[in-house]
């Protein structure tokens, strides 16, 4: 197996060409640099060869590094272990752009120029940078950056310190702290790379047979190298240090420990020679994936999120790739699930009860086309074919020929019951039939079917075309064919899903009530609202309980809490938090959408602070918690919920619990999740935190029996149920 | 323990820290020379009269840097055995030099000192040495960084003070330093600076807007809203440390904040035998000296618990202090003191301050005890306490009793 070729042609160009054996994308392993570093050396050493060309055999040319990879490293070898790895890398890299010059006279060098077909991310950028020229295929699909940011890393191949030193601390900020992406025409203009042509490689091997000496030296391996826009200490580059400290602290919360470190790699190295610059980025780099926060970031965000998409959970059966869908109600929901449908070519036919409901549903497609376009995200031709994918119409008859119907008609069973009869008169025997549901049981919606092995839950979150989880709900009888299908149809519109079992609010709404509710409650209590929210969001929740219940109405809150009320009598534990939900709701104040509710709206709907109204009904206690108390109480609420969950048997893969938490309602991304957080904390600790909580605050911080057990055997989750999984 | 006495303290007028200032054409070296020629000269000393000059001054570069404090010596008519020490603990820095050598004294470590600072901040612009605590990612976010400005802010969210307060007290900091100069208050401190000839240069306080009111400071912008709620949006720092805030009041602008000028100021201490050796009166003992490090993010809280500190130290309350110099570095510091020990204004900065006449950095400490022991003399009283707060955290104070 190579990665690596090397064909040196007549001309005295060498050709590196990446081709990693049966892989769509290119990803650089250990072995991979290996052979790199060795094909290097030879083309360095052969006098026939003038310089060299390094590109992909595929159509794009690399998606970065193998983060299975930097997990690996930190397993084996430790903090050590993965200094040494990433300098190795450094070594490469740092041979690539001296070329083999001579390094007091910087003449002779060899050079080096890299080809980009497509797209290059990560040590697919990072590569390109040592090089002394990149050019890029003029094709606008290629996306050009460094993301590493998102998944708690950042570019630790060399693309700080290099692209800081190209482009200066304020300019390379988009790229580096936010991870940026861009095609190349705009990575050009950026200074990311240099050149976009038609044929890169025949563009890079005429610039390598022309380089000059001077060509290939660097400006940071120049004399009287200044950093653009000013190092650090420089009256300019002191003013963007300081500013760039503060706007990552306030962006980050503080809660993303690579975001500091990749600041803190940058500011040291810019006051110092490049090779030790390198040196502190290593060791900067080394540090991020030592802090139990990034290997929880990759594991969840990328390894185990694409697991998911890929299948893990999914029964084998054969393929149920989706024709044609049906859709039952063009509300907003129906609405979307049509338009991330038909954008996936699938054949969508939209029914409501009235013609006009129907168009109304197709034209939110239209809506989010146009806007697209406006963005130039998309084109007219684009839009009119995935319009014409949209049959909207009140005829049931139309669903002949569906594969899949996903009814998302209003919350009520007894009008769920009615189409579901009606559509499956019509439908084909082997259809199969999903209800788009948050809160009515799987099992008891499954009653009105005739055949209940092929009716399952598919729970969209809101909107649909930017939230990227399904949630897909096994009712008592669905059938592993259902699955199956929910899973290829969900995988065809690109988003990740999670298998749960049906039990009151599955998964991702059980464990969001407990965190609004829990809000809530302090707000009764008389503890400072900012407090609450500002807790919750250092924690790292992208809104805090109140602005999320005003987001999702407070109206539903009283709905759902009215009908888990009726459900479970006089267990019912949040009387407490109905007396301020319904208290709300009867002034009209229903949350975002009556321009009130926990914050005060100004007339165009923009939020200001906290509605001062709840000061004076909810006057503020004189004691006021701690930040740690109030962060526990509105993290545990989620997290046992979470456990229990996974007790319960609701939640059968402890990466389903963590990827659907992150995904389906922000779930502080910086932890990997519950589970990922528990970890983190260590079962004793969680234990210990539970007790404090169950003790002053109620029997809902009660520590569930999973938990206590795993202190006792002094067990991780990961630990415990993550291993189980791979061997399954 | 040997008692410290101060025997004279003087300074120069306060010239505006900008181009066109009257002091920018003199050098920090000139102005420190010439006010310790003047210091030796009206006391009668002799060039080797002192055992060190320590010499507060913050931003330590170019003119300001090398070790200052021996330049200084050796530009002044001070002998070349003096050997001078430049010490730096940012706006204390001249009531540290103050505070140091009288704990010298005391400690029996030589006789007599000379101790105080400079600051020519329209020639040495402020932050210009650099500060990792600002830059370094690690530390800035550790530390929860924010500009002074923004810290002031947030002590009036924090404490409840409103612009309308700050504004009153700026005012009244211009009203009651017009009214000292009026009538002669700081003559026996200010020693006019003068050229090479002889000539006049500046004698007299000249960042002073007599006759400002608070509705003309109620016209001014708030100087700290941009940086703290848009770019690069310290606010939202400021609420990580702070999680109860809601948001933070603008109030600081110009007008109710210290102003930027150049200027110095010199304290002579010695013990008894000092005063006998030279023929000199003590005016009073340097009864006691605190510093404490605080929360560097709110920052300018200091004076509160340095006050604590030192009376908890000195076995005084707060009721035994005749007269209070706080260094008016913002309005809200100088509101939470007053706040806090719940002391009349009246016997708060008798004769203004920083707001209406200048906060040379390195000088500042050594100017208000100066000021205070001349209000206690005016008075007659006998206890005076002087404290200021201090950039990343610090709070120092001195309390000076007369004899």
């Amino acid at each position: 197996m190579t990665d690596f070729t090397m064909e040196k042609g007549a001309d005295g160009v060498a050709i590196v060409t990446w081709d990693v054996p049966g892989k769509s994308m290119n990803v650089l392993s250990m072995d991979g640099a290996a052979e790199l570093d060795a094909l290097i050396d030879e083309a360095l050493a052969d006098e026939a060869v003038k310089g060299i060309v390094i590109t992909s055999g595929k159509q794009d040319f690399a998606a970065g590094m193998d983060l299975n990879v930097i997990a690996g490293m930190k397993e084996q070898g430790g903090a050590q272990g993965v200094f040494d790895g990433v300098m190795k890398l450094h070594h490469l890299l740092r041979k690539i752009e001296r070329a083999g010059m001579d390094p007091k006279s910087l003449k002779g060098g060899k050079p080096i120029a890299a080809a980009l077909p497509g797209t290059a991310l990560g040590i697919g950028l990072e590569l390109p940078l040592a090089t002394h020229r990149i050019f890029a295929a003029d094709n606008a699909r290629a996306k050009i950056g460094l993301p590493e940011i998102m998944v708690g890393i950042f570019p630790g191949g060399g693309g700080t310190t290099r692209l800081a030193r190209r482009l200066g601390a304020m300019a390379a900020a988009p790229f580096l702290l936010e991870g940026k992406l861009c095609d190349p025409g705009k990575a050009r203009a950026a200074g990311l790379i240099d050149e976009v042509v038609d044929d890169p490689v025949a563009a890079a091997k005429d610039w390598v047979l022309r380089a000059s000496d001077a060509d290939l030296v660097k400006p940071w391996d120049q004399k009287g190298y200044k950093m653009p826009g000013g190092e650090p200490f420089h009256p300019a580059g002191f003013m963007t240090f300081v500013g760039a400290s503060a706007m990552v602290h306030g962006r980050t919360m503080g809660v993303y420990p690579a975001a500091r470190a990749l600041l803190s790699a940058v500011y040291e190295g810019a006051m110092v020679p490049f090779d030790q610059a390198l040196r502190i980025e290593a060791r900067w780099f080394t540090n991020v994936l030592m802090n139990p926060s990034s290997g929880a970031m990759i594991r969840s965000l990328f390894i185990n999120k694409e697991a998911l998409e890929k299948g893990a959970n999914r029964p084998d059966q054969p393929d149920q790739k989706v024709a044609k869908v049906g859709i039952l109600g063009a509300g907003m929901m129906g609405a979307g699930i049509a338009h991330v449908s038909a954008m996936a070519g699938i054949e969508v036919v939209l029914i409501d009860a009235k013609q006009d409901a129907a168009d109304r549903g197709k034209s939110y497609s239209e809506g989010l086309l146009d806007k697209a376009i406006s963005r130039k995200k998309a084109t007219e031709e684009k839009k009119s074919e995935v319009l014409a994918r949209i049959n909207a119409t009140t005829d049931y008859a139309a669903l002949d020929g569906c594969d899949l119907i996903v009814e998302a008609v209003f919350e009520d069973p007894q009008i769920k019951a009615e189409v579901t009869k009606k559509a499956e008169a019509v439908i084909g025997k082997d259809a199969i039939f999903a209800t788009n549901t948050s809160t009515l049981p799987i099992s008891d919606l499954a009653k009105a079917s005739a055949r209940p092995e092929q009716f399952i839950g598919i729970h969209f979150f809101s909107p649909v075309d930017k939230m990227m989880l399904v949630e897909i709900i096994k009712g008592r009888a669905t059938g592993p064919r259902a699955v199956a299908k929910a899973l290829d149809f969900v995988r065809q519109i690109r988003k990740t899903p999670i298998v749960v079992n049906d039990a009151r609010f599955f998964y991702a709404n059980r464990c969001i009530i407990p965190y609004i509710n829990e809000g809530i409650r302090m707000v009764a209590e008389g503890v400072n609202p900012v407090l609450v929210e500002n807790a919750a969001k250092m924690m790292g929740m992208p809104l805090g309980p109140l602005q999320l219940v005003d987001e999702t109405s407070i109206d539903l809150g009283v709905k759902i809490a009215k009908a888990t009320r009726a459900a479970m009598g006089d267990a019912y534990p949040d009387a407490a938090v109905d007396e301020v939900l319904f208290r709300m709701a009867d002034e009209g104040r229903l949350g975002r959408k009556s321009n009130a509710g926990f914050y005060a709206y100004d007339d165009t709907g923009k939020r200001q602070g906290l509605w001062d109204g709840l000061a004076a009904r909810y006057p503020r206690a004189d004691e006021q918690p701690g930040l740690t108390d109030v962060q526990h109480r509105l993290m545990f609420a989620q997290t046992l919920e979470a456990v229990r969950a996974l007790e319960d048997g609701v939640l059968e893969d402890i990466r389903e619990g963590d990827v659907g938490a992150i995904l389906g309602w922000g779930f502080a991304p910086w932890t990997g999740g519950p589970f990922g957080w528990l970890d983190m904390l260590g079962a004793a600790r969680a234990v210990e935190i539970c007790e404090d909580l169950a003790e002053r605050h109620g029997a809902r911080f009660a520590c569930p029996a999973l938990l206590r057990d795993m202190a006792a055997k002094d067990q991780t989750f990961y630990g415990r149920f993550g291993q189980q999984k791979q061997a399954a | 323990m040997t008692d410290a006495f101060i025997y004279d303290a003087a300074r120069t007028p306060r010239g505006k820290g900008r181009a066109d200032g009257s002091l920018h054409e003199v050098t920090s070296l000139a102005l420190s020379a010439r006010l310790l020629n003047a210091v030796k000269q009206r006391n009668n000393l002799e060039g080797h009269a002192v055992e060190d000059l320590i010499w507060g001054n913050v931003t330590q570069v170019k003119e300001q840097g090398g070790c200052l404090a021996r330049s200084v010596v050796l530009a002044s008519d001070l002998d070349e055995s003096i050997p001078g020490l430049s010490i730096n603990r940012f706006c204390a820095s001249g009531m540290e030099a103050v505070n140091l050598a009288a704990n010298q004294i005391r400690g029996g470590a030589g006789s007599g000192y000379l101790a105080g600072g400079v600051e020519m901040m329209g020639r040495v612009g402020m932050g210009s040495d650099g500060a990792a605590i600002a830059v370094d990612p690690g530390l800035a976010m550790k530390s929860y960084f924010v500009p002074q400005g923004i810290s002031a802010d947030i002590i009036a969210t924090e404490y409840g003070f409103t612009r309308e307060d700050a504004d009153a007290l700026a005012a009244e900091s211009q009203r009651r330093a017009s009214r000292a100069w009026e009538e002669g208050r700081f003559d026996r401190s200010i020693v006019p600076v003068l050229d090479q000839n002889g000539l006049t240069i500046l004698d007299r306080d000249e960042y002073m807007r007599p006759g400002t009111k608070a509705e003309d400071l109620a016209r001014l912008k708030p100087s700290f809203k941009d940086m703290g709620e848009t770019m690069p949006g310290f606010d939202r720092v400021a609420m990580l440390k702070y999680p109860h805030l809601d948001h933070i009041e603008h109030i600081h602008h110009a007008g109710n904040s210290s102003g930027i000028v150049d200027g110095a100021a010199a304290v002579l201490i010695g013990n008894e035998d000092f005063g006998k050796a030279w023929g000199l009166k003590p005016r009073a003992r340097i009864r006691a000296t605190a510093k404490v490090g605080t929360d560097p993010t709110i920052m300018l809280t200091g004076p509160v618990p340095v006050t604590e500190k030192i009376l908890r130290d000195s076995g005084l309350s707060i009721g035994d202090i005749d007269l209070f110099e706080v260094n008016e570095a913002f309005s809200a510091v100088v509101l939470r003191f007053m706040q806090a020990f719940q002391i009349s204004p009246d016997r708060v900065n008798v004769n203004g301050g920083a707001i209406a006449m200048g906060h040379p950095l390195g000088a500042t400490g050594a100017i208000i005890i100066g000021t205070l022991l001349d209000e206690l003399e005016r008075q007659d009283k006998t206890l005076g306490l002087a404290t200021l707060c201090i950039a990343s955290g610090m709070g120092a104070a001195t309390i000076i009793e007369r004899v």
